[in-house]
């Protein structure tokens, strides 16, 4: 079998930097947040970084993302720069929104991020719909979109889907299956055992791999998205994984035990990586402890220059309303 | 450097056919979806031909699914292309309201402005077709209620075909309804592709005594009504905002300003309705003082519409309503 092309020297360096920025991010956020030095709510999704950076890294230049509530990590994956995130989610003018989404509503649409969504299930149909522009240009971009396993309960999913079934348009609807819709799990909310099976109901390709397993996600959204862009339609694809924080701040993780969080913390996708990359001598002990560091350094000079930024400006709150032709 | 342009009449939703054609030809990021538009030619004919015009991929009929369809619109928009989505009926919108009121309305804001959501979404209102409750409401006010949407109600077909050409190149979502009754009323269209800007107000006729701002298939109520008066020697006003929101209200006020009484006639129930903001804009404006007699409303019953011809007739205005309505200001002032 041939080995994964994310065990080259620069793409494994490229890919584990990624991994490290999405989780350094959070943590910053998490503790930002409970200093009280920033606003609002966040819904972290440590634990799950193999997820956004293995279908990220299976797009190229021009394909698009659409996100989720938990959106940081597909942010970074796609592309985005984290001095302009930190500055969205500290309330500043030089956000990637300027103060008017935040966390939940962060797009970058330079890198195609078409936007996170504070809406379960909303970004479905918004990514069948870009895929459909692709589609009737004859571009041959495709669109990755991310959602929850609590969307695929959504009547969204099953319309957007389905649209996206009978037109072949090119999407891969990615699930990152983390066991939770809040507090509610997946063996309460679903008849079935993974969300990869509904995809037979629309007669579509549907794929579960484990998501703490970087290598596999981004071979098995290499495959959906080659497949999508050779004009053959959708994939669901089903990334198995677990956050490690709660759903939002409010969450006192009152619906799980310690042991089951330890567990997956156990399964740390990025560490996992690591160790691969160490074992097939791909990177030293040495580089990954620089690729770590690097990573924390691009965090904290985030967090430095967007608190330095201006703070988002009320006066012209109005002009963002409707756009001018 | 403007054309010449030549009239002819056709009808209300021929009228929106030949804007949608017209907007085909001259941009190829204009296209159609929606429920059987394609060779059924819409649920009230509107789409026509334009499927053999333009074929399946443009003219793109869809499943039954508003949500759907409604958010593929907004993501082909965001994509780059102007969508044009037909809901069979504008009470089906409540099936993709996510989509309409949290996304399409949103996005631009929430992005800061780095994106925008050109869409249109056009769906049949009102009663009068017998097909009761869930077929026949009048959801303009919820529309315009929500920031980020622009909310048209066409009275005319050359207002039909000019809002929709506009509605069209705007580069926000933009929700036309059409009312069912117009559809087979015919008017002077112009033939080229002339654009009726969206947020300018429509005086229809100029009278003395009393100003009426009526909506959608209540604007040739009213109209009617004011031939009535006029041989009552009343002359009264008749005004169509034509886009609810943004509203152009000053020539609404200059007029009734003028004549000092305000009738404001809707079909949607009455209560937190549409009419009650142009109430309120009168009140908050110097226009108040110069009021002959208290504004009055004249708006559908609180009540889902009824099957019953006879019911359903009575749970909105009609004619004799409004000059009865007109009289009685007259009275009272």
């Amino acid at each position: 079998m041939p080995l994964s092309p994310l065990l080259d020297v620069d793409r494994g360096r490229a890919a584990l930097r990624t991994m490290w920025q999405i989780r350094r991010f959070e943590e910053a956020v998490d503790d930002l947040f409970a200093r009280g030095l920033m606003h609002g709510t966040m819904h972290l999704s440590i634990g799950q970084e193999a997820s956004a950076t293995g279908v990220c890294l299976a797009l190229t230049d021009g394909d698009a993302i659409t996100s989720t509530h938990r959106g940081h990590g597909h942010c970074i994956a796609q592309g985005a720069d984290l001095v302009r995130m930190m500055a969205e989610l500290l309330a500043k003018e030089t956000g990637y929104c300027r103060g008017r989404g935040g966390s939940m509503h962060i797009a970058d649409v330079a890198t195609g991020n078409l936007g996170a969504n504070g809406i379960v299930a909303g970004g479905i149909p918004i990514a069948a719909g870009a895929a459909l522009a692709y589609q009737m240009r004859g571009e041959d971009h495709v669109v990755a979109c991310f959602f929850g396993d609590g969307a695929a309960n959504e009547g969204a999913f099953h319309e957007a889907v389905n649209l996206a079934a009978i037109w072949k348009l090119p999407v891969v609807f990615v699930c990152e299956n983390n066991k939770y819709g809040m507090s509610f799990s997946t063996e309460k909310s679903m008849a079935i055992d993974t969300v990869a099976e509904r995809a037979k109901g629309y007669g579509i390709p549907g794929v579960t791999v484990d998501g703490n397993d970087l290598e596999a996600v981004h071979e098995a959204a290499s495959d959906a998205v080659a497949r999508a862009r050779a004009g053959e339609g959708p994939t669901l694809l089903e990334n198995v994984t677990y956050r490690w924080k709660g759903h939002s701040k409010s969450d006192k993780n009152l619906y799980r035990t310690k042991e089951e969080i330890t567990e997956w913390r156990g399964k740390d996708p990025i560490v996992r990586f690591e160790e691969r990359l160490r074992s097939e001598g791909v990177l030293t002990q040495e580089d990954v402890d620089a690729v770590r560091a690097q990573a924390l350094e691009d965090v904290r000079n985030a967090v430095r220059e967007a608190n330095s930024a201006p703070d988002a400006d009320p006066t012209d709150l109005l002009d963002a309303v409707f756009a001018s032709a | 450097m403007s054309s010449p342009t030549s009239t002819r009449t056709i009808t209300y939703s021929e009228a929106i056919r030949e804007g949608i054609g017209q907007a085909m030809e001259a941009d190829d990021s204009v296209f159609m979806l929606g429920e059987d538009i394609g060779v059924y030619g819409g649920a009230f004919g509107v789409s026509g031909d334009l499927y053999h015009r333009f074929g399946p991929e443009r003219i793109r009929d869809t499943p039954i699914s508003e949500l759907g369809i409604v958010g593929a619109a907004v993501g082909a928009a965001l994509a780059g292309m102007r969508p044009i989505v037909e809901i069979q009926f504008s009470d089906f919108t409540n099936q993709a309201m996510d989509q309409i009121v949290n996304q399409a309305a949103k996005i631009h804001f929430m992005l800061g402005g780095a994106a925008s959501v050109p869409m249109v979404l056009r769906a049949p209102l009102g009663s009068g077709t017998g097909a009761a409750a869930q077929h026949s409401q009048s959801l303009e006010a919820w529309f315009a209620h929500v920031p980020g949407l622009k909310v048209v109600m066409p009275a005319t077909a050359e207002d039909a075909k000019g809002l929709l050409l506009s509605a069209i190149d705007d580069p926000n979502p933009v929700i036309v309804l059409e009312h069912k009754l117009l559809y087979r009323t015919s008017g002077p269209v112009p033939e080229e592709a002339v654009r009726i800007p969206l947020g300018k107000t429509a005086v229809r006729r100029t009278g003395a005594d009393l100003s009426i701002v009526a909506t959608g298939v209540m604007v040739s109520r009213a109209l009617e009504a004011a031939e009535t008066l006029a041989a009552e020697g009343i002359e009264v006003s008749v005004i169509d905002p034509r886009t609810l929101s943004p509203l152009d209200d000053a020539p609404i006020l200059a007029d009734v300003a003028r004549t000092g009484r305000a009738l404001l006639v809707q079909e949607a129930p009455g209560h937190v309705g549409f009419m009650a903001e142009i109430a309120a804009r009168i009140s908050e404006s110097p226009t108040l003082y110069r009021l002959l007699a208290p504004i009055k409303r004249l708006s559908g019953l609180n009540a889902p519409i009824p099957y019953a011809p006879q019911l359903e007739t009575a749970s909105v205005p009609q004619v004799d309503d409004i000059v009865e309505a007109a009289l009685t200001i007259m009275k009272e002032s």
